[in-house]
C-alpha cells in the first residue's frame, strides 16, 4: 500500500463526526455481545479457584483425534522452576503477581484470547487485564518422554494499559482483544495485540550475552581513579543466563471510532487489517502514522444502522482477498485487486431463514461471532450462537456442513437473554488438516466435529474432572425427562463456565482451551 | 598508539568506551557516532581483534543505534587497516543485515556495498562473495532480502564460475517462498539487469522478469513494473517488442488496480524506455485504457502524467495524436465523479496549452479550465489557479480574468479557513499575473478582508501576503493604498485587528526600508506610538516589539525625542511581559 496516493484514499486517522451520543447509543445497542463479555466480572471470586498457568495435557490415541476417542488428560503443578527465567527479566512484577493470585482469580486475570504461533512452539494469551503470556514448548528430551511437549511460561509482558480518551470521555479498556503471529522473519518473534482502539507490535527476544569489563569502574561496580587508567579496555560478550524480552516495536493508533473486534495479517508480509464494528482498516506493518479505510459500512444516519461487522479475517493464501461477517449472518468476500475501496464485495454468503423458527432471538443467534478460513483456503468456517457452518468459498447460498454445537439450549434463549449470555461471542478453530473442527460452549464444555466421520463430542475442561495425564472422558447433556448416570441437565448447566477462546496446534493434535481463568492443553497420548 | 600518550588522553575514549553501553540511549547512540574515534585509539590491530567482535553480537540495541552503526562501518576502512583488511568488517555488517527493522537492514546493505567497492578481486571471491551467499540461503527471510541488494555490486568484478554462481542464487531468490524475498528480488531486478552481459540479461533476467511480472501477489507484480522501465533501456530496440511488450501490456491490463496504477505511475519513464514507436502504437491506447480506467485512484495517477506523457510524444504528430486521443479522454475527466482525479487534473492541464498552442487553448481547453474553475471541490479550483502562469504566457490572462474572479472571491471566503489559507498564498501570483490596476479595483478588498479574518492563522498568512504584494507593486503604491488602511485599523474595538496592525507595519517598514522612512516617521509611528497608551497588554508589548523593529529606520532625533520616552514609560509598566520587551528594545536600539 506504501504505493498508493495518501490522499485519494480515504484515510481514517481522521474519524471525525461520530460524535453523536444518540446515534452512539444504537450502536453500542447492536452489539451489545461485546459490552456483555463484562458480565464475566459479575461472577464472585470464590466460584473460580484456580491458578493462572496450568499447564494440562490432553492425550489421545496416536491416530488423529477422532473426537470420541478416549482422551487422557493431565495435570501437572506450576514448579517454581518455571517462572526463574522470568525472576531475571524486568517482568518480575507480574510475575509475582501471578504467584500471588494463585488461589483466587480476579476480573483482570480471565483470558480474552488464546493464539498458536506458525510453527506451533509457542502459545500466546492475552487476559482482560491486558497482560499477554506467551508459553513456549519444552524440548523433547530423552531422558523424560512423558514430559514431551509441555508448555511453559516464556515470557510475560504488559502489552496494554487502561487508558481515557478525553476528548471523547471514554474509558479504554485494557483487554487484550485478539493476538496474531507474524509469521517468523529473524531468530526473534512478533506478534499484534489489540484492544479495543490500539494495535501494537511486540517483538519477543532472547538474549544469552552480556557484555563485561568497564574502563570507569572495577569488576565490583566502584568507580576507578582517572589517573589509573593506562590502557583501554574494550569490553567483551560473556554467556548469561537466557534472558527473554519483549519490547513495543509499533504502535498502530487512532483509526478506530469503534471497538477493534478482529486483527489479521496478509499473507503478503506486509500489511494486516484492523475491524471494527462498522469499519475495516488496512495498514503497512512498518507504518504507523496513516491507515487506509477499505470497508466503511456506516450508514448516513445512525437511526438506519442495521447490522455490524464482527469478525474479519484475510485469505491464507492469496494477499488480496478478505473476509468479514456480520451481525445478520452473512458473510461477505472482497477482494483488493478490483477496487481500492472494497465497500462492494465480490461474493456474499449467506442461508436463507427458514419461516417456521423464526422468533424474538433469530436475529440475535444468527449473528456471526467468529470467522476463519481453512489452512488450505478453501472453506470458511463462521459460529453464530447455536451452530457453526462450513462454508465452500464456491457456493454462496447455503453453507456445505452445519453443526450444532448445543441445540438444547433453544429452549432457553429467553432465560439466556435475560442473563445476557445470548451475546457471548465464542470463536471456532481448525485442525492443521481442516478435518476437525473446534468450538466452545457453557459449563467448561468444549466441542469437536470430526467433518469426514460425521462423529462428535463434547468434552470438559476443568481440574475437578480432567485429572493429570488421564484420558478426557466425554459429557453428555441429557436433553429429554431420563438422565442417566453420568449425564449433566441442560438445567444444571453453569452458564458463568463458558469457553469462548480456544486454539489448534498448526501441525499436531495439541489443543489450548481458554476457560475464564485458566488455560488448559490437552494433547495426543503419548506412548 | 594506544597507552603511550598517558592517562589525561586516554580518560576521554574510556568514557567513550564504557559508554557504548549506557542504559540511556542518547548516550549509547553518541558514542556509537564517535565510533571512528575509538578504533583510532585502540589502533587497528585491536579495533580488528577486539572492537569489531563486540559490535558483531551488539546487534540487541535500539533501531536508531543499530542504524548509526550500520552507517559508521561503511566508512570504517582506513580504521581497521585499509583495504587489505576491510574483510574484516563484514561480520558486523552481515548480523546488522539480518535484523528485522528495513531502514537498518537497507543501511547495512548500503555500508556492504560501498565497502565491497574497497575489497581486491582476489578478497571479493574470498570474503565478500561467501558473505553474498550465506545471506542468501539465510533461514530467516530478512537474510535473504538483504542479499538481493549486493548481487549487481560483486557481479562485475568476480570470474565467471562465481557470476554463474551468482546468478543461480539471484534465480532461487526470484522464485522464493515468502513474498518479502520475491518482492525485495523483483526490486533490484532491474539493477542487476544493468550489470549482466547482454546475452544473460536476454536468457536470465527476461524469464525472471516474466514470471515476477505474473507472480500470485499482486504486492509483486507491481513492482515487476518498475524493473520494467530498467530492463527495456538495455534492450536493443528490435528485442522489445518480443521480450517486454507482452509483460507490459499485461500489467497494463491487470486485474489488480495496484499493479494498473504502479503502470500510471511510471508511465513517463516507461514512455521514454521504449521509443516513440512503441510508444504511439501500445502506449497511447494504453494510456487511453488507464484515463478511463474504473479504479479512481488509477485515473487519479494517470491524470497526473497527463502532461508530461504529451510532451514526450514524438513532435511529429504529437498535436494529432493529443487532439484525436488524449483530449477526449481529458474532457471526461474534467467531469470525473472523483474529486481527487480532477484535482489530480487540475493541477497539470494548465500545461498543455503550451503544447497546443494558442488557437487550440482558446477553442478546446478554455472550456476546460473554465468548467473546472467553478467546481464543486475548492481543491480544483485552487490547483488551477496556482497554475495560471502557463496559460498566461500562451493566451494571456484575460480571457479568463470573468470567470477568474467569481472562483477567486468563492475561495477567499471559503468556510474552510485551510482553503482561505491556501488562496492568500496564490495572491502574489495572482497580483503579478493580473497587474496592479486589475488587482486594485477587484482583489485590494478581499486582502484587507482577511486582516481581520477571525483566524490567526489567516490573519498571519494576509499579513505575510501585504508584505510580498508590496514588494512586487512597490513601496509607492503601498503608500497609497495600504497604509491607510492598515493605520484605520489602529482605533477598532477589537484588540486583536489593532495588533494584526502593528504585525502590518512590521512587514511594511520591512520592505519599504530606509529610502521611504518619510512614510515611517510621518505616517506610521506616530500611530505606533499613540497605541502605546492602549489597554491590553497585548498590544502595548507588540507596541514595544514594532518600535525595536521600525527604530534602525528612523533617524536619531525620532529616536530621542519620540521613541525613547515612549519605552521608558514602557518599561515601567504594570505587565512583566511588556517590562521585559520594552526592556529589550531599549537595550537593541542602544537607547540605555
Amino acid at each position: 500500500m506504501t504505493k498508493c496516493s495518501k490522499d485519494a484514499l480515504r484515510c481514517d486517522n481522521s474519524c471525525g463526526g461520530d460524535n453523536c451520543v444518540k446515534q452512539r447509543t444504537k450502536c453500542a445497542l447492536l452489539i451489545k455481545s461485546a459490552a456483555s463479555t463484562a458480565g464475566i466480572g459479575a461472577v464472585p471470586a470464590s466460584r473460580t479457584v484456580s491458578c493462572w498457568m496450568r499447564p494440562e495435557v490432553w492425550t489421545g490415541p496416536a491416530s488423529p483425534p477422532s473426537p470420541s476417542s478416549s482422551l487422557i488428560c493431565r495435570y501437572q503443578d506450576p514448579e517454581p522452576a518455571d517462572l526463574s527465567m522470568e525472576e531475571e527479566s524486568d517482568t518480575r512484577k507480574i510475575n509475582n503477581s501471578f504467584l500471588r493470585d494463585h488461589n483466587y482469580a480476579t476480573e483482570a486475570d480471565i483470558i480474552s484470547t488464546v493464539e498458536f504461533n506458525s510453527s506451533g512452539e509457542l502459545l500466546a494469551t492475552g487476559d482482560k487485564g491486558g497482560r499477554v503470556v506467551v508459553f513456549q514448548r519444552e524440548q523433547e528430551s530423552k531422558s523424560q518422554p512423558q514430559r514431551r511437549g509441555e508448555y511453559n511460561v516464556y515470557s510475560t509482558f504488559q502489552s496494554h494499559e487502561p487508558e481515557f480518551d478525553y476528548l471523547k470521555s471514554l474509558e479504554i479498556e485494557e483487554k487484550i482483544n485478539k493476538i496474531k503471529w507474524l509469521p517468523q522473519q529473524n531468530a526473534a518473534y512478533f506478534l499484534l495485540s489489540t484492544n479495543d482502539k490500539t494495535v501494537k507490535l511486540w517483538k519477543i527476544s532472547e538474549r544469552d550475552k552480556r557484555p563485561e569489563g568497564y574502563n570507569l569502574k572495577d569488576e565490583d561496580g566502584r568507580i576507578k581513579d582517572p589517573s589509573t587508567i593506562t590502557s583501554l579496555r574494550v569490553p567483551v560478550l560473556q554467556p548469561m543466563d537466557l534472558m527473554v524480552e519483549a519490547t513495543a516495536r509499533r504502535v498502530f493508533s487512532n483509526a478506530h471510532t469503534y471497538h477493534i473486534n478482529s486483527i489479521s495479517v496478509n499473507s503478503d508480509l506486509q500489511t494486516f487489517i484492523s475491524t471494527d464494528d462498522l469499519r475495516v482498516n488496512l495498514w503497512n506493518l512498518e507504518i504507523t502514522d496513516r491507515s487506509f479505510n477499505i470497508v466503511d459500512i456506516k450508514p448516513a444516519n445512525m437511526e438506519e444502522l442495521t447490522e455490524v461487522i464482527t469478525s474479519a479475517e484475510f485469505h491464507p493464501q492469496q494477499c488480496h482477498t478478505f473476509a468479514y461477517s456480520s451481525s445478520k449472518g452473512s458473510i461477505r468476500l472482497c477482494d483488493m485487486r478490483q477496487a481500492a475501496l472494497c465497500d462492494k464485495h465480490c461474493k456474499y454468503f449467506e442461508e436463507p431463514e427458514d419461516p417456521s423458527t423464526r422468533s424474538f432471538f433469530s436475529e440475535i443467534i444468527s449473528s456471526i461471532s467468529d470467522v476463519k478460513f481453512s489452512h488450505n483456503g478453501r472453506y470458511l468456517m463462521t459460529r453464530d450462537y447455536l451452530t457453526v457452518k462450513v462454508w465452500d468459498l464456491q457456493m454462496e447460498n447455503k453453507p456445505l456442513e452445519t453443526y450444532q454445537v448445543h441445540d438444547y439450549l433453544r429452549g432457553k434463549l429467553c432465560s439466556l437473554y435475560e442473563n445476557d449470555c445470548i451475546f457471548d461471542k465464542f470463536e471456532c478453530v481448525w485442525n492443521g488438516s481442516d478435518s476437525v473442527i473446534m468450538t466452545g460452549s457453557y459449563n467448561n464444555f468444549f466441542r469437536m466435529f470430526d467433518r469426514n466421520t460425521k462423529r462428535d463430542v463434547t468434552l470438559e475442561a476443568s481440574r475437578e474432572n480432567s485429572k493429570p495425564r488421564a484420558i478426557l472422558k466425554p459429557r453428555k447433556v441429557c436433553v429429554g425427562g431420563k438422565r442417566r448416570k453420568d449425564e449433566i441437565s441442560v438445567d444444571s448447566l453453569d452458564f458463568s463456565k463458558k469457553i469462548l477462546h480456544t486454539t489448534w496446534h498448526p501441525h499436531e493434535n495439541i489443543i489450548a482451551v481458554a476457560a475464564t481463568n485458566n488455560l488448559y492443553i490437552f494433547q495426543d497420548k503419548v506412548n | 598508539m594506544a597507552g603511550a600518550d598517558g592517562d589525561d588522553s586516554l580518560y576521554p575514549i574510556a568514557v567513550l568506551i564504557d559508554e557504548l553501553r549506557n542504559e540511556d540511549v542518547q548516550l549509547r547512540l553518541n558514542s556509537i557516532k564517535k565510533l571512528s574515534t575509538i578504533a583510532l585509539a585502540l589502533g587497528v590491530e585491536r579495533t580488528r581483534t577486539e572492537l569489531l567482535p563486540f559490535l558483531t553480537d551488539t546487534i540487541y540495541d535500539e533501531d536508531e543505534v543499530l542504524l548509526a552503526l550500520a552507517e559508521q562501518l561503511g566508512n570504517f576502512t582506513m580504521l581497521v587497516g585499509g583495504p587489505e583488511y576491510v574483510h574484516c568488517l563484514l561480520p558486523p555488517l552481515e548480523s546488522l543485515a539480518t535484523v528485522e527493522e528495513t531502514v537498518v537492514r537497507d543501511k547495512a546493505v548500503e555500508s556492504l556495498r560501498k565497502i565491497s567497492q574497497e575489497h581486491s578481486p582476489v578478497d571479493l571471491e574470498v570474503h565478500f562473495e561467501p558473505l553474498v551467499k550465506r545471506l542468501a540461503s539465510g533461514d530467516w527471510f530478512t537474510s535473504r532480502t538483504s542479499a538481493c541488494g549486493l548481487f549487481s555490486v560483486c557481479y562485475p568484478r568476480v570470474s565467471s564460475t562465481v557470476k554463474a554462481e551468482i546468478r543461480q542464487h539471484f534465480r532461487t531468490l526470484c522464485s522464493d517462498d515468502t513474498p518479502m524475498v520475491r518482492r525485495a528480488a523483483a526490486s533490484k531486478l532491474g539493477e542487476f539487469a544493468k550489470v549482466l552481459e547482454l546475452d544473460y540479461v536476454k536468457s536470465d533476467i527476461i524469464s525472471l522478469f516474466t514470471a515476477l511480472a505474473s507472480d500470485e501477489q499482486d504486492s509483486v507484480r507491481l513492482l515487476a513494473v518498475e524493473a520494467c522501465v530498467s530492463i527495456a533501456t538495455l534492450l536493443p530496440q528490435e528485442d522489445l517488442e518480443t521480450l517486454v511488450m507482452p509483460t507490459l501490456r499485461q500489467a497494463a491490463e491487470d486485474k489488480s488496480w495496484r499493479v494498473r496504477y504502479m503502470v500510471a505511475d511510471k508511465f513517463s519513464e516507461l514512455q521514454k524506455a521504449v521509443g516513440p514507436e512503441i510508444t504511439k502504437n501500445d502506449l497511447v491506447p494504453a494510456f487511453q485504457n488507464l484515463l478511463k480506467d474504473c479504479e479512481a485512484e488509477v485515473r487519479a495517477a494517470a491524470a497526473n502524467k497527463v502532461k508530461e506523457f504529451c510532451e514526450n510524444l514524438p513532435e511529429d504528430n504529437r498535436e494529432q495524436i493529443i487532439m484525436t486521443h488524449i483530449l477526449p479522454c481529458v474532457k471526461e475527466l474534467v467531469s470525473d465523479t472523483n474529486q481527487h482525479v480532477k484535482s489530480a487534473l487540475a493541477s497539470v492541464i494548465m500545461g498543455l496549452s503550451t503544447i497546443l498552442g494558442k488557437d487550440n487553448t482558446i477553442e478546446h481547453l478554455l472550456p476546460l479550465f473554465l468548467a473546472q474553475l467553478k467546481d464543486e471541490c475548492p481543491e480544483v479550483r485552487l490547483n488551477i489557479i496556482s497554475n495560471l502562469d502557463c496559460v498566461n504566457e500562451v493566451i494571456g490572462i484575460r480571457q479568463l480574468s470573468q470567470s477568474l474572479l467569481p472562483a477567486i472571491v468563492e475561495l477567499a471566503e471559503d468556510a474552510k479557513w485551510r482553503v482561505r489559507l491556501a488562496i492568500i498564498e496564490y495572491m502574489p501570483l495572482l497580483a503579478g499575473q493580473l497587474g496592479v490596476e486589475f488587482f486594485d479595483e477587484k482583489l485590494n478588498t478581499l486582502c484587507m478582508a482577511w486582516l481581520i479574518d477571525h483566524v490567526y492563522a489567516i490573519r498571519e498568512a494576509a499579513t505575510c501576503n501585504l508584505m510580498k504584494l508590496v514588494e512586487k507593486f512597490g513601496a509607492e503604491w503601498a503608500q497609497n493604498t495600504i497604509v491607510p488602511k492598515v493605520l484605520g485599523m489602529a482605533n477598532d474595538p477589537n484588540y486583536l485587528h489593532r495588533m494584526t496592525t502593528l504585525f502590518c507595519i512590521n512587514v511594511i517598514v520591512h520592505c519599504c526600508g530606509y529610502p521611504y522612512r518619510e512614510i515611517t516617521t510621518k505616517q506610521m509611528l506616530p500611530v505606533v506610538l499613540k497605541m502605546s497608551n492602549d489597554q491590553v497588554a497585548n498590544v502595548r508589548f507588540n507596541v514595544a516589539k514594532s518600535l525595536q523593529k521600525i527604530g534602525p529606520v528612523l533617524d536619531s532625533n525620532a529616536l530621542q525625542t519620540e521613541v525613547k520616552p515612549v519605552l521608558e514609560k514602557l518599561a515601567s509598566d504594570t505587565d512583566m511581559d511588556v517590562k521585559y520587551f520594552a526592556q529589550e528594545a531599549i537595550s537593541v536600539l542602544a537607547l540605555a
